[in-house]
């Protein structure tokens, strides 16, 4: 029998959330000043990365949605950033984010109109054909996209300018950009924290777990699986722009459907039952992949043991797993 | 004073008349048992008039209003909530936050996605209290896939009960529970019914439960209305109790 | 008019290969509700094997060896289903739908790499059956013969299959397994055997898709990541679980991808995938699919 934490509820479980989370987010400012630059940039990708699964986990973890066409809010993001560059020569990030935002929104708009109209396999595999399509599109008008060679994005500037690139790049990626990589996590962090705890977070997982019933208590279940879709593809479109000057080129191998099944994956290694889990299991897929990569030109051999492994064994992924032996381990003592 | 008329009411399952030109009413504050033996339309009406269905012919009227071709959203906004047979909750959510749900979605809150839910005291304390009304506040905190069968049943009452409808359709809500359970959770139910002086129409096949808690019952057979009256007219009334209840009871 | 017919011939030709991909893609649906994700990489599995049947182990050989060879492939990849169903696809049956496909897409990880490990990075290819069919005469154009066989094979297994599941013992406990997986199994149908004979035979027809293509293109890493999103849309226009409507969706996509290669070559993918997107919006459960 399953039972919620004790105590009374949300609103002392966000205080205690924040008292967890800080402690944490201390701990990865402090990261550069103490490791090497190289680690800093890795974990700048994980940072990243865990904004795109925490924004697809908001469908399945929470709406109880599986897409697999993630990849393709991901592109848009870092398309947009890197057509901004070549087409209207702006060096900006905040006009990235803004303009990654604006064009995540008009392709999740459009998207989620089709898709959110199914459910189980059907809403997966539309939205892998979905995504397909940006795909071809971006493979195939190469004199726009820059087709497999892709497009370069130089570093931009921060803050308004404030902050700018010139010098060396090694430095300004492990330090200011993650700075910046890092201050847009925590506002992702507590922005999601807000929607799976609101009112509207609770319609979502009423929806998730019984979509009958849903409608008769009131919630008119398209229009809140349409704005879960586009919540989600914007975080995941965001990702996608700060994640375009950390990699300094984009391809459109970040569109293909493969893609989407790494996300997915990253958000059941971290287990997405939980808020935590897809934070955790993009950072350490990040780290995973990494070395899986360096290690043998077999890495997709690895890491599908890893998810074989991981499905067959540990189906709450990491965090779920952990929690779990926490509470024997405090059961015990 | 009737606060819902069905008039002529039809839906058909392929060949078959599931509901054949039903005329049914509920009047206001009273507390209305359904039977029938299966297959006779109970469930096939109600999910027409809560909008799970629509009617193929035929109008629905609730309070004065034509909600024939209204959504279930609607209809809901309108004072229109049902329970179901088959227990349908939020599994995964706590008893407490089911309820809460629905008070949220009734005061059309849940479309606020930036505000955190548990800053609303006034949801909170209103789902609390409606937990108490049908004994469950103990089990708040608990999962809603996790309590007991009887309290199941009753927490998809008290959920249907949350959206403060001015008719509330039960289906079978003692279905699936020990004998013994039947009594107590009839008594909360159509206590918490009558003292809000709403209306409650109720499925039920158990005829103990229904002579003892119902103000009229309407007997169902083969898609049409076969009697309409008060539990001693019904218990005379020898067409039902021929066609009814003799084969409830041998069920 | 020549023009036309071999636009027609090549619109055969890939509707019988996406034909024996998706209609085991959907067969294995039907029965087992489960969407491989690997389904693809058996059509490579059956690609390779035959290209290196053909291609190395007997490259010296003659045409009656090298077609008696050909599938060689179709029965490796039906052996790698025997395996894999029971070991690895069996313990998700029972488990949310969500698991069974990131197992599958893991086991696409998986079969990618063995390839790679088996017959490295590069092409592998059996063009010398292929060249050694030469070509027919259409009109004025001529038209390579070997296509012919493709084109044979795959209607063959379209009537053989039709056979087999309306006409055969097996056909029949098979569609009841799909229709009703509790009541076949209480009516003493071996549902276990059930599953790994049809999912068997779905790995068995992509592996014949990969291994009666590969002597006219080659055998590269990848071949089946595009192969089974092509599938995908196959099955979403026809409906997933319908062998009918995995036929006419080959059709459908076969004559948009030769029309699309001749017109619209930038646009074709997208375009398939629009109307795989507007089939779903009319008829969500595609042409022939059971909602």
């Amino acid at each position: 029998m399953s039972v919620a934490p004790p105590g009374p509820r949300p609103a002392v479980s966000s205080a205690r959330a924040l008292r967890m989370a800080a402690p944490i987010a201390v701990a990865l400012a402090l990261v550069p000043l103490v490791l090497p630059p190289y680690s800093s940039i890795l974990l700048a990708y994980g940072l990243v990365m865990a904004i795109g699964a925490l924004g697809f986990n908001l469908l399945l973890g929470y709406t109880g949605l599986l897409s697999f066409g993630h990849s393709a809010y991901f592109g848009v993001g870092a398309y947009a950033v890197a057509l901004m560059v070549k087409y209207l020569k702006v060096t900006s990030m905040e006009l990235f984010l803004v303009g990654a935002i604006v064009a995540s929104i008009m392709i999740t708009a459009l998207f989620g109109v089709v898709c959110v109209r199914y459910t189980t396999i059907f809403f997966g595999i539309l939205t892998l054909a979905l995504s397909q399509v940006l795909w071809s599109l971006a493979f195939k008008f190469f004199w726009v996209t820059g087709g497999t060679d892709g497009l370069r994005v130089p570093t931009p500037s921060l803050f308004g300018g404030l902050v700018t690139g010139a010098g060396d790049k090694i430095t300004f990626m492990s330090h200011a950009y993650y700075y910046y990589v890092l201050i847009m996590f925590c506002l992702c962090v507590a922005l999601m924290w807000v929607i799976v705890n609101s009112p509207f977070g609770m319609a979502l997982q009423a929806i998730r777990d019984n979509e009958t019933r849903a409608r008769f208590v009131g919630v008119r279940i398209w229009p809140y699986r349409w704005v879960a879709f586009l919540v989600s593809g914007v975080f995941t479109g965001l990702a996608g722009a700060l994640w375009v000057p950390l990699n300094g080129l984009t391809t459109p191998d970040i569109m293909h459907w493969t893609f989407s099944g790494e996300i997915v994956f990253m958000t059941v290694l971290g287990g997405f039952r939980s808020f935590a889990g897809p934070i955790v299991g993009a950072v350490v897929f990040n780290y995973l992949k990494t070395y899986a990569v360096g290690y043998t030109v077999y890495w997709q051999l690895l890491l599908g043991v890893v998810l074989v492994a991981l499905v067959l064994s540990l189906p709450t992924g990491i965090v779920g797993t952990a929690g779990r032996l926490l509470a024997r381990f405090q059961g015990r003592s | 004073m009737s606060l819902l008329v069905t008039k002529d009411l039809v839906k058909w399952f392929g060949e078959t008349h599931a509901v054949d030109h039903v005329n049914f009413t509920v009047k206001e504050s009273e507390v209305l048992a359904l039977i029938g033996s299966n297959g006779a339309g109970k469930t096939t009406l109600v999910n027409l008039i809560s909008g799970l269905f629509r009617p193929d012919e035929g109008q629905i009227i609730f309070r004065d209003a034509d909600v024939t071709h209204q959504s279930v959203h609607g209809r809901i906004k309108a004072g229109i909530a049902r329970s179901f047979q088959l227990v349908n909750l939020f599994d995964q959510l706590t008893a407490l936050d089911n309820v809460a749900l629905t008070i949220f979605s009734r005061e059309s809150k849940i479309a606020n996605l930036v505000t955190l839910a548990a800053s609303d005291s006034a949801v909170w304390d209103e789902a609390h209290q409606i937990l108490k009304l049908f004994g469950l506040e103990p089990k708040a905190r608990m999962l809603a896939g996790g309590v007991s069968q009887g309290e199941r049943k009753l927490l998809d009452v008290a959920v249907a009960y949350a959206l403060r409808p001015k008719l509330l359709f039960l289906d079978e809500p003692t279905s699936g529970v020990s004998t013994r359970e039947k009594a107590p959770i009839m008594d909360t139910v159509t206590s918490v019914v009558r003292s809000t002086g709403i209306s409650a129409a109720i499925i039920e096949h158990d005829m103990d439960v229904v002579f003892n808690y119902s103000d009229r019952i309407v007997a169902m057979h083969q898609g049409a209305i076969l009697a309409d009256g008060t539990p001693d007219e019904i218990r005379r009334n020898e067409t039902v109790t021929t066609t009814l209840i003799g084969t409830t009871e041998t069920r | 008019m020549d023009v036309v017919l071999i636009h027609v011939l090549n619109s055969l030709l890939y509707a019988s290969v996406l034909f024996l991909i998706a209609g085991g893609l959907s067969l294995i649906y039907g029965v087992m509700r489960i969407v491989n994700l690997a389904h693809g990489n058996l059509y490579a599995f059956g690609a390779f094997v035959t290209a290196w049947a053909v291609g190395i182990v007997a490259a010296g050989a003659s045409v009656p060896v090298w077609l008696a060879l050909l599938p060689a492939g179709a029965l490796a990849a039906a052996i790698l289903g025997a395996i894999l169903e029971p070991t690895l696809l069996r313990p998700f049956y029972k488990r949310a739908e969500e698991y069974q496909l990131l197992c599958t897409f893991g086991l696409l990880m998986i079969l990618e790499d063995v390839l790679r490990f088996i017959w490295g990075p590069y092409p592998l290819s059996a063009s010398a059956l292929f060249e050694s069919f030469g070509s027919l005469s259409v009109g004025e154009s001529i038209y390579p013969t070997y296509n012919f066989l493709v084109i044979g094979v795959g209607a063959a297994a379209a009537i053989f299959l039709w056979a087999f599941i309306y006409r055969t013992k097996f056909g029949v406990v098979l569609r009841a397994t799909s229709q009703n997986m509790r009541m076949a199994s209480a009516l003493g149908v071996n549902v276990n055997r059930v599953y790994v004979e049809a999912f068997t035979l779905g790995c068995f027809m992509a592996g014949l898709g990969g291994a009666i293509i590969v002597p006219s293109q080659s055998a590269v890493l990848g071949m089946g990541v595009d192969a089974l999103v092509l599938a995908f849309i196959v099955v979403v226009i026809g409906g997933l679980g319908s062998l009918e409507g995995a036929l006419v969706g080959a059709l459908i996509v076969g004559i948009v991808r030769e029309v699309g290669i001749t017109w619209f070559a930038e646009i074709e993918l997208a375009v398939l995938y629009l109307i795989a997107a507007l089939v779903l919006l009319v008829r969500p459960a595609g042409l022939f699919g059971r909602p």
